[in-house]
């Protein structure tokens, strides 16, 4: 701190505090101790005070201990002269504004004043599935509409918990007050999404908020676009701290009141910087001071007393870059330099490909919908056809970077209409093995929707591709799919892919023919991975990749078992092994095998020994009930044992109602994440509930009793393949589901009068 | 040889207070410390460490060429005595010290110490958990039962290894078990080292000289640690206050009695019962105001740091406050006190009182302290004071004084470094690395009449200063810095080169760090061994840019700090001259020793000790023992080009813009 610094910080603090206390108070009057408090779909509590105190508060009267402890935080503002130390001071003042801004925004909660109300606002995506059916897609009204975010649910911080943890979502940034102007708010998000920075807006000066900027200048704001509105007072960047100490006790295994090791895990782990945009007054700096307890700096557009020396931040504590002095061409440029300053400060590591399209490309413009109101064109979807199809040739008869469409480009189309196409890729390389091609085509799909005003659903020849309006105003055209693909595949495929070639067919014809060899190769591709069980290799793959966030856990990843985040199967892992062979997926020698049944092998239980750190000794591949594999924070899904129905359940990450284990996925996550071993229960992939090991040593798929509705729904073909496979091809209508079942009593209605096998089963324990 | 000049009262003492009183005392016509300085010419060949005296067949004086004592001792032999016998002397001083400290504990334990309780139950809980004493479920006094015990077994262990010990550095420890020089029980350190030096006995330099490590150790490791975490447990750990040092605070009228010597126990009382109403209105009776508590050399440390009562001087100002005339009382208890008080005082109506059962002085008033009715003599010894304020006659109080920032304990500096959630040394260690800090100076130690009163200390602190070095002070070193003013925030903003500034500016600390009194140097221990396993700055106290000065020592508890911090691996320069110099231009190798403990014991623990007498070259070889390390380290080279451009100066300046520019101003003026 500088003495400025502390000054304000402090003053805020003490003012903020005793604003909470009178809010308290009030609400204690007004609604009484008993009244329930809580944020929304979070099984942390208010988790900032959680993570700091321990403390699990459900009511209002329990708040009242909190502003206690946040009074004792408190300090006097540094004397005139003479003064005493004040950089401890400050921090703590600073925590007892965290405290204070998080009982105050739950108050509000009380009052419905969160999240905050805004009229004529459109959140780009909340919580729900990602199909353009459910939630994301034409329909409106699924709460989407009148108001900001508020805080982040578990969904999605779990949700997105692999790309934080694998490198593609580099880190989050918390913006707090209003840009210069409007032109400058747009570049400074547009340049955060290109870097896949998680931004979270919140704050004002004099009233104005940087979400008042963008919504005028019609950025999409929400879930879907990485960058989410708090609110637009000071007090919801709280939000951006509960996010963060839920990042530590999902991923990092930590509990509640563990704070120390809850900030010092931001400080190394988790990216993120504080932008004060705008004159900053004392609750900002107050706030800064609580931001500063986790390692994240603050960096101001204006004049502000910086602070230089490190330590309590891993680079520099605060940065003032007063906007006018920034040496760049226009505003624009200057924007651009901030931002730019803004990652060396925190030392984030940003991978960005340069993709030479004429719109905006970053994976912040994945989760980006285009609605039918705003499309140009369509392919695929219920009008038409699309499919791609990536397959390797010889290094010899490739040109690389060479792009042809063939056939018309869409400029004859009608506003709105549609019609047929066809991706081809080619690829070669002396890395490339025939293997690859699903794992590269898959990725088609991240690379297409990483470009701003394009959408992309499905894959192979259920290809569904939009291009919005405003992205054909700039210019963008069939050739520049191309452009994507063959930018990306070098950028991420690079040790393996030597020479890239793309095809765009729109000519009817040769449509249909490519589309014919195309599913020849998906063909051979099904009956391939058919082939390729646990029995048929002699090696699985470790995935460590989340071990930046759970250091102690390890997945490992069998042909017949994919990585509990969904993302990882056997063939990616092995491709990722090729692309970098000191990566964090290593083959693993299976050694001898110690029990087939439970599938236990020398290889495997030596190497979860070693990555993690001596917590797991051994680990089953096929069972729940003995040595589970362990999970980090990003499971699909989550297996838990019911005891008094001999069954599991399977809830999904996207299901927020009450399960009959009497907890709702987050609260059971809490549980099963962290890297810790708990028999009964698991953390999926949910493409694991299909395999034939499917905890295979307790009885497989007939133990499944309940499951949400809907993962049955999403996987319905799916699971009528598995009710067959296990000679009951009725299986999936005697799983309970938590539209008629949430509780043990009756679920065990449920199962006897559907006549459920996992009730004559064996025990399972 | 030309008649002696006398010095002027400039040339005595850098502090006007002093010169005032100097002034005073020749218009009086009484000599203090100063005079008798000058008419004392200090024994050549004793102060060269060159005398034997250990036996009935000397005194030996070896001034020749080749010249062995009556039993053949050579000159080596004999400094390496009267080395060892000076260090344990200083280490009983302290040991015994905390002996009391100790004794103190067990009866505030068992309920037996009137006025005493325990301030301090989470450094009670810290320290007790290193030794592994029970502390969840446990009544604080049960815990400090046992660490009372435990500690007061260190002074009579025979066998195995002083407990504090393993607070050091696990290398250190190692290194130390290595060299054999780990203390076994305080006591019986002390207690051979003195029969080794018994006529006849060790007679190996390098021999007797590794037991003085050892002695050593059992001080800074031993007996000086026990008395400061004792003193933290009992009375409270220091955090920064504000205070204010030397004779301009005492009042004219208010009834002014000084503490003086070195222990807290009693002190900590008399400020406790001058604070009473019963007190208070004794006083006002009396015709005073109330009562004004100053201290004088460590016991001002101890109450300075805890209760902010102010110091009025060091140890050379111990006289001068008695030259006021406005000392009802000067209460006294160990150390540093010297006997020409008594007569001095004769000259007002001061009061000299001594209180240690294990001092007296003739001519003093004895009221002997008790630590089981502490209460109640602290009050009896005020009423004295009081009652003596009617004979106060003449005074002088020279309107001097300085505001400072003390109570800088190591637990502190680390909360400072990070506040409740986040405190670490990486602040500090990550500014040393960077360079921001070049490195640390410990510069400690006493007042020397034979040097210009405060003015070594202040002239080292202050070029150190210049040079983005911080420095840490305890002991008599740390008031002289706190009445030139160091001592304050603004020190840090306007007195230091640019890295430090930008550190003390973050923090909010002054440059120079008040870490108490001179038992508590193991505070400084302490902070290194932090240092070293925050990480960054090696594995091991000897690889941290770090020194240790003393540049006024006189006393032998500063030798015996100074080996026990060489033993721990640092570079320690003492200034005026070293008591075992030698006369190497007149007997050859009769610096065998001098030499010895410098290359030597740096080739054995990493740190020297040394003696330098010119202070620019104290700072010289400061700088470049620092970068040494630095370097050793790996760490970029000191460059202050490339710091101080944080900080308020800006702010300050667009703050002070009329509101319509300011608001132009918010973002900046292009080109800036």
């Amino acid at each position: 701190m500088s003495r400025y610094i502390a000054t304000r910080a402090i003053r805020g603090a003490n003012a903020l505090v005793t604003e909470a206390e009178r809010m308290f108070g009030k609400a204690m009057a007004d609604k009484g101790p008993e009244t329930p408090v809580a944020f929304p779909n979070t099984a942390y509590y208010l988790p900032l005070i959680f993570g700091m105190t321990g403390q699990q508060i459900e009511t209002v009267g329990q708040l009242g201990p909190v502003l206690q402890q946040a009074r004792a935080l408190l300090h006097p503002i540094p004397a005139p002269n003479h003064w005493t130390p004040y950089l401890g001071e400050t921090l703590d003042s600073g925590m007892a504004t965290l405290l204070a801004a998080e009982v105050i925004e739950a108050l509000r909660f009380v009052y419905d004043l969160q999240p905050e109300p805004m009229a004529g606002f459109h959140l780009a995506g909340g919580t729900s599935f990602t199909s353009p059916d459910l939630g994301n897609g034409d329909s409106t009204g699924n709460g989407h509409d009148g108001h900001l975010n508020g805080p982040i649910d578990d969904i999605q911080l779990r949700t997105w918990g692999i790309q934080l943890v694998d490198g593609r979502m580099p880190g989050f940034a918390a913006i707090v007050g209003a840009a210069k102007s409007n032109e400058v708010a747009v570049k400074i998000v547009r340049e955060l999404q290109r870097r896949n920075i998680l931004t979270f807006l919140s704050g004002n000066v004099n009233g104005r908020s940087i979400i008042h900027q963008l919504h005028e200048e019609g950025v999409e704001l929400g879930y879907d676009t990485y960058t989410v509105p708090f609110g637009t007072d000071t007090l919801s960047a709280i939000y951006a701290l509960g996010f963060a100490v839920r990042s530590a006790l999902t991923f990092g295994g930590m509990k509640g009141g563990m704070s120390r090791e809850i900030l010092m895990y931001n400080k190394e782990r988790v990216f993120a910087f504080v932008l004060a945009l705008g004159e900053v007054d004392d609750l900002k700096y107050a706030a800064a001071a609580g931001a500063i307890n986790f390692g994240f700096p603050v960096i101001a557009d204006t004049v502000i007393p910086e602070i230089l020396p490190t330590g309590v931040t891993t680079y520099e504590h605060v940065v003032s870059m007063p906007f006018n002095e920034i040496a760049g061409a226009d505003d624009l440029e200057r924007a651009e330099l901030l931002v730019q300053k803004c990652i060396e400060v925190r030392g984030v590591k940003v991978k960005v490909a340069n993709v030479p399209v004429p719109v905006p490309y970053g994976s912040a413009f994945e989760g980006e919908v285009v609605r039918k109101s705003d499309m140009r064109v369509e392919f695929g979807g219920k009008y038409s056809r699309c499919f791609e199809y990536l397959h390797m040739v010889d290094l010899d008869a490739l040109t690389d970077g060479k792009i042809e469409v063939v056939g018309p480009n869409f400029d004859d189309i009608e506003a709105q209409g549609h019609m047929d196409m066809g991706i081809v890729v080619e690829v070669a390389g002396r890395g490339m093995q025939k293997d690859f091609e699903p794992v590269l085509e898959r990725q088609i799909h991240y690379f297409v929707n990483g470009a701003s005003g394009i959408q992309h659903i499905g894959q192979r020849d259920i290809a569904w591709i939009r291009i919005s309006t405003a992205a054909a105003d700039k210019g963008f055209n069939l050739e520049h799919f191309g452009k994507i693909l063959h930018a990306r595949l070098h950028a991420d495929f690079g040790a393996i892919v030597d020479k890239v070639q793309v095809t765009i067919y729109t000519e009817p014809d040769k449509v249909q023919d490519w589309l014919a060899k195309a599913r020849e190769a998906y063909d051979y591709r099904n009956k391939r991975l058919a082939d390729l069980t646990d029995d048929a290799v002699n090696e699985f793959y470790s995935c460590t990749l989340c071990q930046s966030f759970a250091p102690d856990h390890v997945c490992i990843v069998s042909p017949e078992r994919l990585g509990l985040c969904g993302a990882y199967n056997w063939l990616d892992c092995k491709a990722s092994f090729s692309i970098n062979p000191t990566g964090p997926n290593q083959p693993i020698k299976l050694g001898s095998q110690l029990d087939g049944t439970k599938g236990y092998w020398t290889g495997i239980n030596d190497y979860a020994e070693r990555a993690s750190h001596g917590k797991v000794g051994e680990v089953s591949m096929y069972s729940i009930m003995e040595n589970p594999m362990t999970a980090c924070g990003c499971f699909e899904c989550i297996v838990m044992l019911i005891p008094e129905t001999n069954g599991v359940m399977v809830v999904n990450r996207e299901d927020t109602s009450m399960t009959p284990a009497g907890m709702t996925f987050s609260t059971l996550a809490g549980m099963a994440g962290g890297g810790m071993q708990t028999p009964g229960v698991m953390g999926v992939g949910k493409f694991y509930l299909v395999s034939p090991k499917f905890i295979s040593a307790d009885g497989g798929f007939k133990r499944v009793v309940w499951m949400s509705s809907v993962l049955k729904e999403t996987m319905a073909d799916e699971f009528k393949l598995v009710a067959e496979r296990e000679g009951d091809p009725d299986l999936l209508d005697r799983i309970a589901d938590e539209r008629s079942v949430t509780t043990v009593e009756e679920l065990l209605a449920w199962l006897e009068e559907h006549n459920h096998p996992a009730l004559v089963m064996d025990p399972i324990f | 040889m030309m008649a002696k000049e006398k010095k002027t009262p400039e040339q005595l003492s850098i502090d006007p207070a002093a010169q005032e009183m100097l002034i005073r005392a020749e218009q009086i016509g009484v000599g203090t410390a100063f005079t008798r300085a000058e008419n004392m010419a200090p024994c050549n060949i004793g102060g060269a460490g060159m005398c034997c005296k250990l036996c009935g067949m000397g005194p030996c004086r070896l001034t020749k060429e080749g010249q062995t004592g009556v039993c053949g001792a050579t000159i080596d032999t004999i400094q390496a005595r009267n080395f060892i016998r000076a260090i344990a002397a200083g280490s009983a001083a302290h040991s015994d010290h905390g002996r009391d400290m100790a004794f103190t504990l067990k009866a505030v334990a068992n309920g037996e110490a009137e006025g005493y309780y325990i301030r301090d139950v989470a450094k009670l809980r810290t320290v007790a958990a290193h030794y592994d004493i029970p502390i969840e479920g446990r009544a604080p006094e049960e815990i400090a039962n046992d660490l009372a015990d435990l500690y007061l077994a260190q002074f009579g262990q025979q066998r195995g290894e002083v407990a504090p010990l393993k607070r050091a550095p696990a290398k250190r420890q190692k290194l130390w078990r290595d060299t054999k020089v780990v203390p076994r029980g305080i006591d019986r350190e002390v207690v051979e080292a003195l029969h080794r030096t018994h006529i006849g006995d060790d007679q190996d330099p390098e021999h007797i000289l590794q037991h003085a490590v050892r002695t050593a150790l059992a001080d800074g490791w031993g007996g000086s640690m026990i008395a400061t975490d004792v003193a933290d447990i009992l009375f409270g750990t220091p955090a920064p206050l504000l205070g204010q040092a030397n004779l301009g605070v005492l009042k004219q009228d208010m009834v002014n009695v000084i503490v003086h010597g070195h222990e807290p126990t009693l002190s900590e009382m008399i400020v406790a019962a001058s604070q009473t109403p019963e007190i208070i209105e004794y006083a006002k009776a009396a015709g005073a105001k109330g009562v004004n508590l100053a201290g004088i050399c460590c016991t001002a440390n101890e109450i300075l740091m805890r209760q902010g009562v102010p110091a009025a001087g060091n140890f050379l100002q111990q006289e001068l406050a008695i030259l006021t005339g406005a000392v009802e009382a000067m209460v006294v208890d160990v150390q540093c006190i010297m006997q020409a008080l008594v007569g001095l005082a004769t000259n007002f109506h001061t009061k000299i009182i001594t209180t240690s059962p294990k001092v007296k002085i003739k001519g003093a008033t004895h009221i002997e302290f008790d630590e089981h009715k502490a209460l109640t003599i602290a009050k009896q010894i005020l009423r004295e004071a009081i009652d003596n304020y009617k004979n106060r006659g003449d005074i002088q109080i020279p309107d001097v004084r300085e505001d400072l920032v003390p109570g800088f304990s190591h637990e502190y500096i680390n909360y400072m470094l990070g506040g409740s959630y986040r405190a670490s040394f990486r602040p500090l260690n990550d500014a040393i690395i960077s360079g921001r800090i070049r490195g640390v100076a410990a510069i400690v130690g006493c007042n020397n009449p034979r040097s210009q009163h405060d003015y070594l200390h202040t002239h080292v602190t202050s070029e150190l200063l210049k040079q983005d070095v911080l420095v840490v002070q305890t002991g008599c070193g740390a008031i002289a810095s706190a009445k030139l003013g160091l001592l304050l925030g603004e020190a840090g903003l306007d007195k230091v080169g640019p890295g430090l500034r930008e550190i003390c500016e973050t923090v909010g600390i002054p440059p120079v760090l008040h870490m108490g009194s001179c038992v508590d140097n193991t505070r400084i221990l302490t902070v290194l061994t932090q240092m070293v396993e925050e990480g960054g700055l090696g594995d091991d106290i000897d690889q941290v840019p770090a020194v240790g000065l003393a540049p006024e020592w006189m006393s032998e508890k500063a030798l015996a700090i100074g080996t026990y911090c060489v033993a721990s691996g640092a570079y320690v320069m003492f200034g005026g001259s070293s008591p075992i110099s030698g006369m190497p231009d007149k007997v050859e190798d009769s610096d065998i020793v001098l030499r010895y403990i410098s290359e030597g014991w740096e080739e054995l623990y990493g740190g020297k000790l040394e003696f330098i007498d010119d202070p620019d070259e104290m700072i010289a070889r400061t700088l470049a023992h620092i970068d040494k390390k630095r370097a050793e380290l790996g760490l970029p080279e000191y460059d202050p080009q490339r710091f101080g451009r944080s900080g308020d100066a800006r702010m300050r300046e667009l703050e002070a813009l009329p509101l319509a520019e300011r608001q132009a101003a918010l973002y900046g003026t292009p080109g800036k």
